[in-house]
């Protein structure tokens, strides 16, 4: 008997009841047994006059659409639209990156060739329109996420997701009278109709992708797969012979041997008679009297020509001679004085014989044709000289420079 | 299924002999006045009718061998474009008499002055080349006969093993057909510059080819159902997947096209590149920015929206197109062997072209009166006809 109670009581409050006093009607769903059915029933909804219903289907139905009456999609402008985006885009950065940011000439083509570019093109083309198709069909056209949906965790939800079709009608369309709507669900041979309720206070609008645990978590696993990479990838797998680095190269090293060849020499040697780009064989090599008769400044002395042969005096001459011809540069003590270039003698020198001693070397000063050009090495007499009349100046030469 | 044989309109065989008799003359006139351009334009003919014979008969064995639905309504117009492959054996016949003409490695001069020939002479010899060429059309042959006996049969048994045993001769037509293709693309027309190579030959001309035979069956399947020769006019998918075949292979074409040509142009070998530089010399170079935009920019453009492809006018209008497209394409790839100056369209490569549209709708026209359009019992006929997308 008291079983009997409670089973009333149950029946009389069941939480399905306490649900309807406390909840509004979002709408009546049906679920149908076949896809046959469900494509006929969205289109005798559709003929009706509904506006506001959807189909829900474990898989997608092929004719669903225009049995729903939703006309030709749009998205295939979306995917055009990014396409060329993607298109444009690769172009763009290609030609901006091999001819404006870093041009090199690769085996003798234009610094930007079409041909070379078109796979690339072609890739981020295929990959905008791609992810502007699946994005743009679930947050354009499907309006997701919809994390409040009062058909979630309903048991309509449940069939629909695994063996049965289902259709909704919501209770705020235009056109929703609840008898019209079950007889029409009778109509198209409904196997089950149910009511669907939903509380508004339950439909947070939160999002959960701030949730503090949800963020937590993401970048928890960013930064554990990252420190995992890294340590696995430079510690762990740094010896493993298929991560190799790159270490293991074809090449032959310069200065090695190699069977290659018949003398077993790694290195190739120039064809005989081979010149320099830009070499000019020093004529005076050992003979400093014609140099000196014969050699004449062909740098004039400007401005420019001076800061040049600063510029090269203080790289190549000042670690020995000093940054004003002294003979006190940064190197002594540790190597054999130079003589200063303010002796009579150098400055009776002509122009030739200090370039001679440039290009040639004297005593213990070696030859600086290989570092210094031979307009710079003019340039560096020109500084010379400089150099040489600015220790003579004298008060006089102020009143000259007024 | 409601299906009433009716004949095709006269007017498609006066078509047919129209163009096949004034081709025909044309032809004639054109061995007699230049030989040599003859052989050529006959080449170039022949390789048409090949990729629409041999392209529709691989079409057919698709179908048996991906079990398609969609285009068992429409599989007997494959078939019937098909039959070119018993003509092809009798009409490869002058190109063997013209052999010394289109074929500078046929010399006996060449021969012994070039060493890269005669490292290729093993494989690229008269004997061999005939012995290829045999083999490649009784393949064609033999299962052409297979196919089409199978499928006639089944329109008075309905026997479904029918179809199972297609299924089996397509599996095996298959991976022959990828061999055959390749190997008559290499032999007839690689080989006019034996000196190059490129292993996308072959894949080139197979694309080429699907292109064709797809245009071809498309433009027959669009005018038969829409003047109601067919069951009962389909209104479904079948047109929307032709569309998308053609619109896929025309871009399979362009992708391996391009490919060939980068890897050309990339490598910058000579051996390789004389063959590209033929084609930029004089008037070719507008020749070949022509194929760019005739063959691939244009349909490409045109098919692309999903409404262009379900309209049967733009359909019949592209599949033309794209017909003709693949005789300039074909035209591209033999004629800078003998126009080495410049392209040169007069009236004898026309009669030749008209020759060859006027045997495939000869062709087509017999077999049609013959047959029934549709393999009225084939076993996925209604499934076919049922077909949707969407």
């Amino acid at each position: 008997m008291i079983k009997n109670l409670i089973n009333k009581i149950k029946e009389f409050d069941t939480a399905e009841d306490k649900e309807r006093r406390s909840s509004k009607l979002y709408g009546k769903a049906a679920l149908y047994n076949t896809p046959n059915q469900i494509t006929e029933a969205a289109a005798v909804v559709a003929g009706s006059g509904y506006k506001k219903f959807d189909v829900y289907t474990p898989y997608p139905l092929h004719g669903m659409d225009t049995a729903m009456g939703m006309g030709a999609p749009k998205i295939g402008y979306v995917s055009f639209i990014l396409g060329i985006t993607g298109t444009s885009l690769a172009l763009l950065m290609m030609i901006w990156m091999s001819t404006i940011d870093y041009p090199n000439i690769i085996g003798g083509k234009p610094f930007f060739g079409l041909p070379a570019g078109i796979p690339i093109t072609f890739e981020s083309t295929v990959l905008l329109c791609g992810i502007a198709t699946v994005l743009g069909l679930l947050v354009l056209f499907s309006k997701m996420p919809k994390l409040n949906s009062p058909l979630n965790d309903t048991d309509f939800m449940k069939h629909v997701t695994s063996d049965k079709y289902g259709l909704v009608i919501e209770a705020d369309d235009e056109k929703y009278i609840e008898s019209d709507v079950l007889k029409l669900f009778a109509d198209t041979k409904a196997y089950e109709v149910q009511d669907i309720y939903f509380r508004e206070s339950n439909l947070t609008t939160k999002t959960p992708l701030f949730d503090k645990k949800f963020t937590g978590a993401i970048i928890g696993t960013a930064i554990l797969t990252a420190v995992v990479s890294y340590f696995t990838l430079n510690y762990v797998l740094y010896d493993v012979v298929p991560f190799d680095w790159m270490r293991q190269q074809g090449r032959i090293d310069s200065q090695s041997k190699s069977d290659f060849f018949p003398n077993k020499s790694g290195m190739r040697e120039p064809v005989t008679g081979t010149v320099a780009r830009g070499f000019m064989p020093y004529e005076y090599a050992g003979m400093p009297d014609s140099a000196v008769k014969l050699l004449a400044n062909p740098v004039p002395v400007t401005k420019k020509s001076l800061e040049r042969g600063q510029d090269r005096y203080n790289i190549y001459c000042s670690p020995c001679h000093g940054y004003f011809g002294d003979g006190d540069g940064r190197m002594r003590d540790q190597f054999p004085k130079p003589p200063s270039l303010h002796t009579e003698k150098a400055k009776n020198w002509k122009d030739g014989n200090f370039f001679h001693v440039m290009t040639n070397g004297q005593n213990v000063m070696p030859s600086y044709a290989e570092q210094v050009s031979k307009d710079d090495r003019w340039a560096i007499v020109n500084y010379i000289r400089a150099l040489q009349r600015a220790k003579d100046a004298g008060e006089t030469d102020l009143e000259k420079a007024k | 299924m409601d299906y009433n044989k009716k004949p095709l309109p006269p007017v498609v065989g006066k078509i047919g002999f129209g163009l096949l008799g004034v081709g025909l003359l044309l032809m004639i006139l054109a061995f007699v006045v230049d030989t040599k351009r003859a052989y050529f334009d006959y080449l170039w003919m022949y390789m048409f009718l090949v990729s629409i014979g041999a392209g529709s008969l691989a079409l057919v064995a698709l179908e048996y061998l991906v079990g398609a639905t969609w285009s068992t309504p429409f599989r007997r117009i494959s078939e019937f474009l098909a039959s070119l492959i018993p003509l092809l054996v009798i009409l490869v016949i002058p190109l063997i008499f013209g052999m010394h003409d289109l074929f500078h490695w046929t010399h006996e001069s060449t021969l012994a002055s070039d060493p890269l020939l005669q490292a290729k002479e093993p494989y690229l010899n008269v004997q061999f080349f005939l012995i290829r060429t045999a083999i490649i059309l009784f393949i064609w042959v033999l299962f052409y006969f297979l196919f089409t006996r199978n499928s006639m049969k089944q329109d008075i048994s309905g026997d479904p093993l029918l179809t199972k045993q297609s299924i089996k001769f397509s599996a095996v037509f298959a991976i022959l057909f990828i061999f055959t293709i390749t190997f008559i693309a290499i032999d007839w027309m690689m080989t006019l510059e034996y000196h190059w190579f490129s292993t996308m030959f072959g894949v080139y001309y197979f694309a080429g080819t699907i292109v064709a035979a797809f245009a071809a069956a498309t433009f027959c399947s669009v005018m038969l159902n829409e003047n109601g020769y067919l069951v009962s006019k389909i209104k479904n998918n079948n047109y929307y997947s032709f569309a998308t075949l053609l619109f896929g292979f025309n871009v399979f074409w362009a992708y391996i096209g391009f490919s060939q040509y980068m890897l050309i142009w990339y490598a910058d070998i000579p051996e390789e590149t004389f063959w590209v530089m033929m084609r930029m010399k004089g008037s070719w170079s507008y020749f070949s920015i022509g194929l760019i935009f005739l063959h691939f920019v244009i349909p490409f453009l045109a098919l692309l929206p999903r409404s262009s492809k379900v309209k049967p006018k733009l359909l019949v209008v592209m599949s033309v197109w794209l017909l003709l497209a693949h005789a300039y394409d074909l035209y591209w790839i033999i004629m800078p062997s003998y126009f080495t100056e410049g392209f040169v369209f007069g009236w004898s490569e026309l009669g030749f072209l008209m020759f060859a549209f006027g045997l495939i709708i000869t062709v087509f026209k017999i077999r049609a009166a013959k047959t029934n359009l549709v393999p009225v019992r084939d076993p996925k006929l209604e499934a076919g006809l049922n077909f949707h997308l969407n």
